[in-house]
């Protein structure tokens, strides 16, 4: 039924036309990430001034914001993704949310324990129950749900649905932690960088900042697509033994 | 360049532990992904050859 | 109604649904998920009476005096509006200063004296070189000096 489309932009919905346009665009990603995550941390760690406040502690931002924002844009894309397969029944939007959610969950355990590692000289704690910690790690568990609903069911097709309305679900939780330090008092400061405001940085930190994020967003372009691969074979294999 | 020494920049002000324990746990976890991913490749090439 | 439409529909309806649930939870827990209370929350009676609750504001300039017996401190912490006092004996956080944001873990005694078995610090979210630091205070004092010469002409 789905063949019948054939609207052109469908066409990349297909795996097998998928499957080669992704292993053109992985090279090209992973070298502009290497290159990218080398210069960030250039600017990080070697020419970016010490903070007034925090001294040399604070070059953990350097890692540690860009992987908390992926830690959240990955569930947005990744919910996004569970979405179109729910309503188009495309099975490539499933693989693409089911290759989504290891990098997620990987960028919100960096984003966890580096915060932890920051947390422990600056604030005096390695954790606190606070809104921002609590919800960040309330992300984790969605993630670490999601594939586990994928493996705990037998039948691809339900995996598929079943763990796509928990991502969409706990899709509610990512603007919950974004404004979690607006709307409560945190011990987690606010945000130095957003949409509303000029950020609150030096120009330089802010620079290393944003080319390790754009480092980040490419590996994680790369490795989604590397892991979309094997779901494409995986799943192919197996229709081949019935 | 804003060290005058390896050692100082080593020391991190102090913060050396935190400061180079997150970014080893940061790329760390990006390397050992990138490996499972390997790994998984490679086994499914091998089921697909048999 | 075509079966896409249709699942379209129930899924635009739950989602709706969550929304719904969503924006409720979130109603209860602003007032729950509070991790520390202003000293004008605890004037007004909205801190618990007793046991251990966290109470944040800044600590007052000046304010910050070691003990006699050189292990307990005392420090107010002050929301602009009320100020508390604090007793607290242990290692204060590398970021602990007056004029700086702080979370203190305690009980109030029957004096009205808040003893802190916790203090953490919370910092702002500004970062810039100290140079870049030292001349936006300067300028803030030139500002805040113009300011009181103005008034006395």
């Amino acid at each position: 039924m789905e063949k019948k489309i054939s609207i052109n932009w469908f066409k990349y919905a297909s795996p097998k036309t998928f499957y080669p346009l992704a292993g053109k665009i992985i090279p090209w990603c992973a070298i502009g990430a290497a290159i990218l995550i080398a210069y960030g941390l250039y600017i990080g760690l070697i020419i970016a001034p010490t903070d007034f406040q925090q001294g040399e502690g604070y070059r953990i931002i350097f890692v540690h914001v860009p992987a908390a924002w992926f830690s959240m844009f990955l569930y947005l894309i990744m919910a996004f993704y569970a979405a179109m397969g729910l309503v188009f029944n495309a099975k490539l939007s499933y693989m693409m949310a089911t290759a989504i959610a290891p990098t997620g969950a990987m960028f919100t355990f960096v984003a966890l324990v580096t915060g932890s590692l920051w947390g422990k000289p600056m604030w005096g704690a390695w954790w606190v129950w606070d809104a921002r910690l609590t919800s960040e790690l309330i992300l984790l568990f969605l993630y670490v749900g999601y594939f586990s609903l994928q493996a705990a069911i037998d039948d691809k097709n339900r995996a598929d649905k079943a763990s796509a309305v928990l991502a969409l679900v706990g899709a509610i939780n990512v603007p919950i932690i974004y404004f979690s330090v607006k709307w409560w008092n945190t011990l987690h400061q606010g945000s130095s960088v957003s949409l509303t405001k000029a950020p609150a940085m030096a120009a330089i930190m802010l620079q290393g900042m944003m080319v390790m994020a754009i480092g980040f967003w490419l590996y994680s372009v790369a490795v989604i697509l590397m892991r979309v691969r094997c779901e494409i074979l995986e799943r192919d294999s197996k229709l081949k033994m019935f | 360049m804003h060290w005058n020494s390896i050692s100082e920049f080593l020391a991190m002000g102090g913060y050396g532990f935190y400061v180079w324990g997150s970014f080893a746990v940061t790329f760390l976890s990006m390397t050992i992904e990138l490996w499972l991913i390997n790994q998984r490749r490679k086994s499914v090439t091998r089921t697909l050859e048999q | 109604m075509k079966a896409r439409h249709k699942r379209f529909a129930l899924i635009a309806a739950g989602l709706a649904l969550l929304v719904i649930a969503a924006v409720l939870i979130t109603k209860s827990f602003r007032s729950n998920l509070v991790f520390f209370f202003t000293p004008t929350q605890v004037e007004n009676g909205e801190a618990p009476k007793t046991g251990n609750f966290r109470i944040g504001g800044m600590v007052e300039a000046g304010s910050l005096k070691r003990l006699p017996d050189g292990l307990r401190v005392q420090f107010k912490v002050t929301d602009t509006a009320k100020t508390m006092q604090v007793e607290y004996k242990g290692i204060l956080p590398d970021l602990f200063k007056e004029g700086k944001g702080v979370v203190a873990e305690g009980e109030l005694n029957k004096d009205g004296l808040f003893v802190a078995n916790q203090v953490l610090a919370k910092h702002d979210e500004n970062y810039m070189p100290p140079e870049a630091a030292a001349a936006l205070e300067a300028a803030k004092a030139n500002k805040a000096k113009l300011a009181t010469d103005g008034d006395s002409k």
